[in-house]
């Protein structure tokens, strides 16, 4: 702040306070003519209506006195009069930082105690799952359901079903780093809309073809049709006999598992629509400790 | 001069009654107008683009606001949740700011990003599919009507007159913004503007 505003705000402040300490000074002043305390004053309203010399109560003249005497304190104490910083020198940014320190003192170690237990072992640790819970139900559930069962178009994570690979390393890089089409993670999960490659017709064919590769009852000549188009067009990520690639994320597509839905009119929408997951990451909100319990719950969720 | 004076005479005490009032004012908003912190962006934060300025308008026209705050104080319990307390640099460019004062859902200042497009069109076709538990509104309106971009560029026309006053270092939009207004936001829905609005909320910092 400018020498000019900080002294504004001083000059201001300070004789503010100051023209209240006046103004209380000047009302109480003994004047010239004026009755004695106590006796009536001398003028009457409507015929006989008089009032008495009183003094100010006591009560309300101390509780006066006392916020001036509150504010001198305070504005010597904090930041209120311009630059001036205040003899606690507090501000809202140390408080918060000294709030931050205090409370990664406290709860710091109880995640850092589980820094060097692998995931694995962790996630038979009953203490961690509570704690990798409740960091669970905060900051996940709003996608993944608060049983972890995931919802339409978010992953079941208490399956053993896995887009981006089930492994406590997998896990872990899902968490901490997200998985999304643009950076930070490269290997992105973008299904394009298909209807521009394939037409209508296509994507129709492509639709029994992938019926039939989970096992489920197609028109055999038209998914023969479409095989050809799925070898062609999907193989690269989903594989040639459908088994996905976590890699990519590419879901596994010859099972009953379906994130989009099992209707045919679901899954028709997403070959000609396409789709486009996002994960957001978690490690520069959470830190590396606390997405280590995450992780391990996550993990015990479909390993224990 | 006596008290009988300031008593009697109506337009006086008027005169300092104003005074008195000002006084706060002057010392506690006055400044603010001056004062590189709230008058500079901070790095990163630029004017809404044509899409996300429609947005911000159904954001306002919803009442968004009234459940939803935009402001994370610097207290622990809100920056563990939520992010990155909010700094003044970043609200140069709402006219008004959306800070809110009630939460009866989460503050949204640092929502863009959290979740996925796919996800925020869901929530607010029903919150219900997502969050059971959710006591959310659900605005399926949105998806229905368009935008036509008839007077987006009136509307930057009129912030860039509004904050070219109080950020001097803002940019402002600029011809070719506003002549490709139109056509930015022309036939797409309320629910595409929210979205992109929304998404783009706290990601400065």
């Amino acid at each position: 702040m400018s020498s000019f505003w900080s002294n504004w705000i001083t000059v201001i402040t300070v004789g503010n306070i100051l023209a209240c300490v006046w103004l209380i000074w000047w009302t109480m002043r003994k004047r010239d003519g004026e009755s004695a305390e106590g006796d009536v004053t001398g003028h009457a309203w409507d015929g006989d209506l008089q009032e008495y010399n009183n003094p100010l109560p006591r009560w309300w003249l101390w509780m006066f006195y006392i916020t001036i005497v509150f504010a001198f304190g305070y504005l010597y104490l904090y930041p209120g009069l311009g630059n001036y910083g205040g003899a606690l020198g507090w501000t809202a940014q140390n408080q918060h930082a000294a709030e931050m320190s205090k409370a990664d003192e406290k709860y710091g170690p109880i995640y850092a105690q589980y820094r060097d237990v692998s995931v694995e072992e962790l996630a038979k640790n009953t203490d961690a799952n509570a704690m990798g819970k409740r960091l669970y139900l905060t900051y996940c559930m709003q996608c993944h359901g608060s049983d972890a069962r995931g919802s339409k178009g978010y992953p079941n994570l208490a399956d053993n079903d896995w887009l981006w690979g089930g492994s406590p390393d997998m896990i872990h890089a899902s968490i901490a780093q997200g998985r999304r089409q643009k950076a930070p993670m490269p290997a992105a999960q973008a299904m394009p809309p298909w209807t521009p490659v394939l037409g209508e017709e296509g994507v129709d064919q492509v639709v029994e073809y992938v019926l039939e590769l989970s096992g489920r009852k197609a028109d055999a000549d038209m998914a023969s049709k479409g095989k050809e188009l799925y070898m062609t067009n999907c193989s690269a990520c989903h594989m040639p006999d459908g088994a996905g690639f976590h890699a990519l994320g590419a879901p596994r597509l010859n099972d009953n598992i379906w994130l989009f839905g099992k209707s045919k009119s679901q899954i028709r929408d997403v070959i000609a629509n396409g789709r486009n997951q996002v994960m957001p990451a978690w490690k520069e909100m959470l830190g590396d400790d606390k997405v280590h319990v995450l992780t391990a719950y996550v993990y015990s969720l479909s390993n224990n | 001069m006596s008290h009988e004076v300031v008593e009697k005479n109506i337009g006086l005490m008027m005169v300092l009654i104003l005074v008195v009032a000002l006084a706060g004012g002057a010392v506690e908003w006055f400044p603010l107008f001056f004062l590189d912190e709230t008058t500079e962006p901070i790095e990163g934060v630029d004017r809404y683009d044509a899409l996300a300025l429609e947005g911000r308008d159904i954001y306002i026209r919803e009442g968004c606001y009234n459940c939803h705050s935009q402001m994370i104080r610097p207290f622990r319990a809100e920056t563990e949740r939520y992010g990155h307390y909010s700094v003044a640099g970043e609200s140069v460019y709402d006219r008004p700011f959306q800070w809110g004062s009630k939460r009866t859902g989460p503050d949204l200042a640092r929502v863009g990003g959290r979740y996925s497009d796919d996800w925020q069109y869901a929530h607010l076709y029903n919150p219900r599919d997502l969050v059971p538990e959710s006591n959310m509104p659900a605005y399926p309106w949105l998806f229905d009507s368009k935008l036509t971009g008839e007077n987006t560029a009136d509307k930057m026309a009129a912030l860039n007159i509004a904050v070219g006053v109080t950020c001097p270092k803002c940019n402002l939009y600029t011809e070719e913004d506003m002549k490709g207004a139109k056509a930015a936001v022309e036939g797409k829905t309320e629910a595409d503007a929210l979205v992109h609005y929304l998404q783009g909320l706290g990601t400065a910092l």
